[in-house]
């Protein structure tokens, strides 16, 4: 069986791990929280500072998913996967990127108008180098993503995955990103303990 | 494990609107890929393989969601797949959909939805599941094919109708520009003279199923993905990863690697790509098997690739025929392939396609008679 062995959720400015709250910062924008939640915890990746809204909230939500518990030694790099998926795609960097193709075209933003780059990004901070997957959809669609990654874990194609959403655009954003193991830990892996998880604490 | 049936494909390019059409130009060595003069598009002339201007007006449908449609219609009609049937899922591949309507000043978050088209596009032929829709760069095509490969698998649905398209605009080609990665004359992937890619348009579309009515037809046989971990837009030096999917995708088709008979690999023609892939068939122990790259011909149609180029990897299996790989003279990588220079004859049995994209990604598939 597979269970949810951690959970992060970020949303209205709030930072939840495993359904507890751990960080709060008044309301401004993706920018400010993004930027003043790595200051705060201190962490320390330069790369950071070169990424999209949706790759910084992709990566810090994936620091606090590991932060603890998780043992990275008892998967090979080749057996971790991670599969995201979201409504708008890129399309706040491709916002962007396109208001600069007038001027000097940046390859800096146009590298961020594929959400994937995300995925990418949470596989080099961790050396996973297991199976990828982004998926669109309209809203979080946590059961085609308990399907998908149930069968990744069930043949084999993975033994342990990260999974769930993160959107950004323009001053919206949110992610909840699962940890998912074979071990007997945590909640067991359902399309409802997942909606369960996005949805503590929101307002109605 | 239940076996996965190729029912019927299409592909609707610049070089014809179904896949025997496409098949016949290519055997003749027409190229979709010329010159073109488009300052609307890019300051300096540039190669790549594109529609006529003018062939996508639609009151319901942009050219986007025009091109899906034009791919997947004569395969409903041909196969007569149920789309109503709850069995059956529509799966789409894109890497940047509807982007092109930004420099038609459109800027309203809904025009550029990937799963509105796919909600639209599901409409027009009146599916009951909800598509799946997959944006993943460069593996988007394969990584579609893969995924209706382990929901047939799995038992979750019977058929999967899946289909891949990109249209190239300004937006994607400063992009590739801006990085340097444009080639300026036709591309030529794996030729010591290779100096980048050349973009195109296209569309292709698949159907597969599980039902044992369509035993003797191709099939797919086995398909994984990897992640490089190394850097997001440059591939991995080793190509330890691109080989780690060929290795595994050979095991989930429960074959070995002299049995492959032939290699259509992703051969963008930028200097990095094409050595890292020529690493990674050669650690796979694939190498003796000949390879060809589409780019020429096709140019690098996005998330339309992994499904045109497969699915001219499965005409290829119908006639025991393999297509030269365009643009191609000398070698100029550092691990040789068998790179195919002439049209050539020979039984194509399990066939492997690659593909790999920004973000590290790498796919591989495995076709087979």
């Amino acid at each position: 069986m597979e269970y949810i062995t951690a959970s992060c959720v970020i949303r209205n400015n709030r930072i939840y791990r495993d359904g507890e709250i751990v960080w709060e910062r008044s309301p401004a924008g993706p920018a400010d929280f993004l930027q003043s939640c790595y200051q705060h915890f201190g962490f320390q990746y330069p790369k950071f500072y070169k990424m999209d809204h949706l790759s910084k909230l992709g990566w810090l939500a994936a620091e606090f998913l590991l932060h603890e518990g998780f043992d990275p030694a008892q998967c090979r790099p080749e057996e971790m996967a991670v599969v995201l998926s979201n409504a708008n795609s890129s399309l706040d960097t491709d916002y962007r990127y396109f208001a600069s193709v007038s001027d000097i075209p940046s390859p800096a933003l146009f590298v961020y108008t594929l959400p994937n780059i995300m995925i990418g990004e949470i596989c080099i901070r961790n050396n996973f180098k297991g199976e990828n997957a982004f998926f669109i959809t309209e809203s979080f669609d946590a059961a085609f993503i308990a399907t998908y990654v149930r069968d990744l874990l069930g043949t084999g194609n993975a033994r342990a995955c990260i999974c769930g959403w993160v959107e950004v655009l323009g001053d919206r954003y949110a992610a909840a990103l699962f940890l998912i193991e074979h071990k007997d830990a945590g909640l067991s892996f359902t399309a409802e303990n997942m909606i369960g998880m996005y949805n503590l604490n929101q307002p109605a | 494990m239940k076996d996965v049936y190729v029912v019927a494909d299409n592909i609707y390019s610049p070089l014809g609107g179904n896949t025997a059409e496409n098949f016949s130009q290519l055997k003749k060595g027409i190229a979709g890929v010329r010159r073109h003069e488009r300052p609307e598009m890019m300051g300096q002339p540039f190669y790549a393989a594109l529609f006529e201007p003018g062939g996508f007006v639609a009151p319901e449908h942009t050219k986007f969601e025009l091109l899906l449609i034009r791919s997947i219609s004569p395969l409903l009609e041909e196969t007569g797949i149920d789309p109503a049937d709850p069995k059956t899922i529509l799966i789409l591949s894109t890497t940047k959909g509807n982007i092109s309507l930004l420099e038609e000043g459109i800027e309203d978050p809904a025009r550029f939805s990937l799963a509105g088209s796919g909600r639209r596009i599901a409409y027009h032929f009146g599916f009951v599941n909800s598509p799946i829709v997959i944006s993943n760069a460069c593996i988007s095509g394969v990584l579609a094919l893969i995924t209706a490969m382990r929901l047939i698998r799995s038992g979750r649905y019977r058929t999967a109708v899946v289909a891949g398209a990109d249209v190239i605009s300004r937006f994607v080609l400063s992009g590739f520009g801006s990085f340097q990665a444009i080639s300026a004359g036709p591309c030529k992937p794996f030729d010591q003279a290779r100096d980048g890619i050349n973009l195109g348009e296209g569309a292709g579309a698949v159907v597969l199923s599980g039902d044992q009515r369509y035993q003797g037809n191709l099939r797919l046989r086995g398909g994984s993905v990897s992640n490089d971990a190394n850097h997001i837009s440059g591939p991995s030096r080793t190509g330890e990863e691109l080989a780690h999917v060929i290795t595994r995708s050979l095991a989930d088709a429960r074959c070995t690697p002299d049995e492959i008979d032939f290699i259509s690999a992703h051969g963008t023609a930028t200097p990095y790509n094409d050595e890292m892939e020529a690493r990674a068939i050669t650690l796979a122990r694939v190498g003796a098997a000949p390879v060809n790259s589409l780019k020429g011909y096709y140019g690098h149609t996005l998330g339309a690739a992994g499904l045109i180029e497969s699915i001219v990897t499965l005409q290829s299996m119908r006639e025991d025929r393999v297509l030269p790989s365009r643009g191609y003279e000398i070698n100029g990588v550092t691990m040789p392939l068998n790179i195919c220079t002439a049209l050539l004859s020979t039984p194509l049995d399990y066939c492997l396609k690659t593909a790999s994209g920004f973000g590290g990604c790498n796919a591989a598939i495995i076709m087979c008679k």
